[in-house]
């Protein structure tokens, strides 16, 4: 198409130019107004911070990434598994409906001293759960709410088919619902990795992202910190990027 | 399939249908309607909204399960020819499925049904050009017009030659050049297929142009007002110029002074059951 072209240049231009002004602006008000570290550090600092500690950072992206990776996998399989039987039974979902919305509440993160308790100080067990308990309320939520979108049309049709039921979920049911599963993972994907690294503040073994701008920021390394802090941003880009990736993929052709 | 000559391919034997209301007495879709369809006819029901047209429709389909009354399609109770899968249906949304190609979506059917591969794939290729769309089997629902859309549920609807087709506003949401050029490849499909059909439509001139008998119903309780035999001759000789036919017009203005007049009897009665 020729109209791509001056939409690449608007989508990818764009952006670039816009933050690297930004970063040159950030620098230069550093160096102009002489604004100490502690504050804010200069950009370049930061990422030749990063650069530096290249990787301490990939190390720490790896502990965090995979507690996430795994959250997000146990909490989509519960919330996938779950919203199918609330949608198969009535009386499920009624009785599940309020636990979830209590649980949709709770600040989950709060939930992570009470579970490092629970599974030991030791062990990474407790900010996996946290995450899986953040990816499992919006993956569950939207995963239902596409199981109710069969259009009555294609109901009809099923039961002129004369079709059993599981034929007919396959045919039309799940299909359907793919693209509202895959926007609770999207959604889901970035949760938990901000699960899993703000659980990390609340103890536990060190290593990931947390637990390293903590320590890094407690002994006045802020270049450090922000470095970290650099990092977690690119885990939660990476993990958004592939769950996106996964849906435009899968959902191509579902537009009701 | 077992269509002997004799038996009817719908025979609906005074069917009621009462949808409950949360309170009150409910409401009453269809009162006592009795019906025959013979093996290749093309009987069209018409009437204002709310008189039980599609309700009908959807009792024959065993979509729906009618309050009394009995429903036989080819002899067989409703829910069997179901099962047995002896109608094929289209209604007024396309309904395509549309992570399915054209092809795709035709093969439904089949492919639900256990059929193999091979003969899948041709019969589809031979619907696709039935209704005209060679160019179009690997496209999307969503890069199709509504026209093309309704022509893949038609072809999808035929796609295991069904000795009844059971169609519910077909046209409806078409504009009316579409329509028209529809309803001409229809009446072809029709003499091609030699299949019964059963029409539901709120458009006049569609069901005189396409039927054998037309059925006019009154709303409020839904009942049979009357059926009207449309003399136009056989299917097979239908074509645009019979919109310009006296014919034509005669049993066009027939059907109208039905819908329209209350207790006036239609004067030349003949070709008119009163029930």
């Amino acid at each position: 198409m020729r109209t791509s072209q001056p939409r690449l240049v608007q989508t990818v231009l764009a952006p670039i130019v816009f933050g690297v002004a930004v970063i040159a602006l950030w620098q230069a008000l550093i160096t102009g107004l002489g604004i100490k570290a502690f504050i804010l550090p200069a950009p370049f600092a930061i990422g030749a911070e990063f650069a530096g500690n290249l990787n301490n950072v990939a190390s720490g992206m790896a502990v965090t990434g995979r507690n996430s990776l795994i959250g997000l996998i146990i909490g989509a399989l519960f919330g996938i598994t779950l919203a199918i039987l609330a949608a198969l039974a009535r009386l499920l979902d009624e009785m599940v409906a309020p636990v979830v919305a209590a649980l949709s509440v709770v600040p989950i993160v709060a939930l992570a001293p009470v579970l490092y308790t629970m599974f030991g100080a030791g062990a990474e067990t407790a900010r996996q759960l946290v995450a899986a308990l953040a990816v499992f309320v919006p993956v569950y939520f939207n995963t239902l709410k596409g199981l109710r979108q069969v259009r009555p049309v294609h109901r009809d049709l099923m039961r002129a088919y004369a079709v059993t039921s599981w034929q007919a979920t396959r045919a039309v049911t799940l299909p359907t619902a793919l693209p509202y599963v895959f926007t609770g993972l999207r959604v889901a994907s970035s949760l938990a990795v901000i699960s899993a690294l703000i659980a990390e503040y609340f103890g536990g073994p060190v290593g990931g992202l947390g637990k390293s701008i903590t320590s890094a920021a407690s002994s006045s390394n802020y270049g450090l910190a922000w470095a970290y802090v650099l990092g977690s941003i690119i885990l939660g880009l990476l993990f958004y990027c592939a769950a996106l990736a996964v849906e435009k993929l899968v959902t191509r052709r579902s537009g009701g | 399939m077992t269509n002997t000559t004799d038996v009817p391919a719908v025979d609906v034997h005074s069917v009621s249908r009462i949808f409950a209301a949360r309170k009150g007495p409910g409401v009453t879709a269809l009162d006592d309607v009795s019906l025959t369809v013979a093996p290749g006819e093309f009987v069209s029901l018409i009437g204002p909204s709310g008189c039980g047209k599609s309700t009908l429709l959807r009792l024959v389909a065993d979509l729906d399960v009618p309050t009394s009354g009995s429903i036989e399609v080819f002899g067989k109770p409703a829910r069997q020819a179901r099962i047995d899968q002896d109608y094929g249906i289209a209604f007024q949304q396309a309904g395509l499925l549309p992570w399915r190609t054209v092809a795709g979506n035709i093969e439904l059917p089949l492919e639900l049904h256990g059929v193999g591969k091979a003969t899948r794939r041709r019969r589809a290729a031979e619907l696709i050009t039935l209704v005209g769309l060679a160019d179009f089997a690997s496209h999307y629902p969503d890069q199709l017009s509504g026209g093309m859309q309704q022509r893949v549920a038609i072809a999808r609807s035929l796609a295991e030659s069904p000795s009844l087709l059971l169609m519910d506003e077909p046209f409806g949401a078409l504009d009316e050049m579409t329509r028209e050029r529809m309803q001409n490849e229809l009446v072809r499909i029709c003499v091609e297929t030699r299949a019964a059909v059963v029409f539901v439509t709120h458009s006049i001139p569609e069901a005189v142009f396409l039927s054998n008998r037309v059925v006019v119903m009154s709303p409020r309780p839904g009942r049979i007002r009357s059926i009207v035999s449309v003399g136009l001759g056989d299917m097979s000789g239908r074509s645009e110029d019979l919109r310009e036919n006296e014919g034509f017009f005669h049993s066009l203005s027939e059907v109208r002074d039905l819908l329209h007049g209350d207790a006036a009897a239609p004067t030349g009665a003949q070709g008119v059951e009163t029930r």
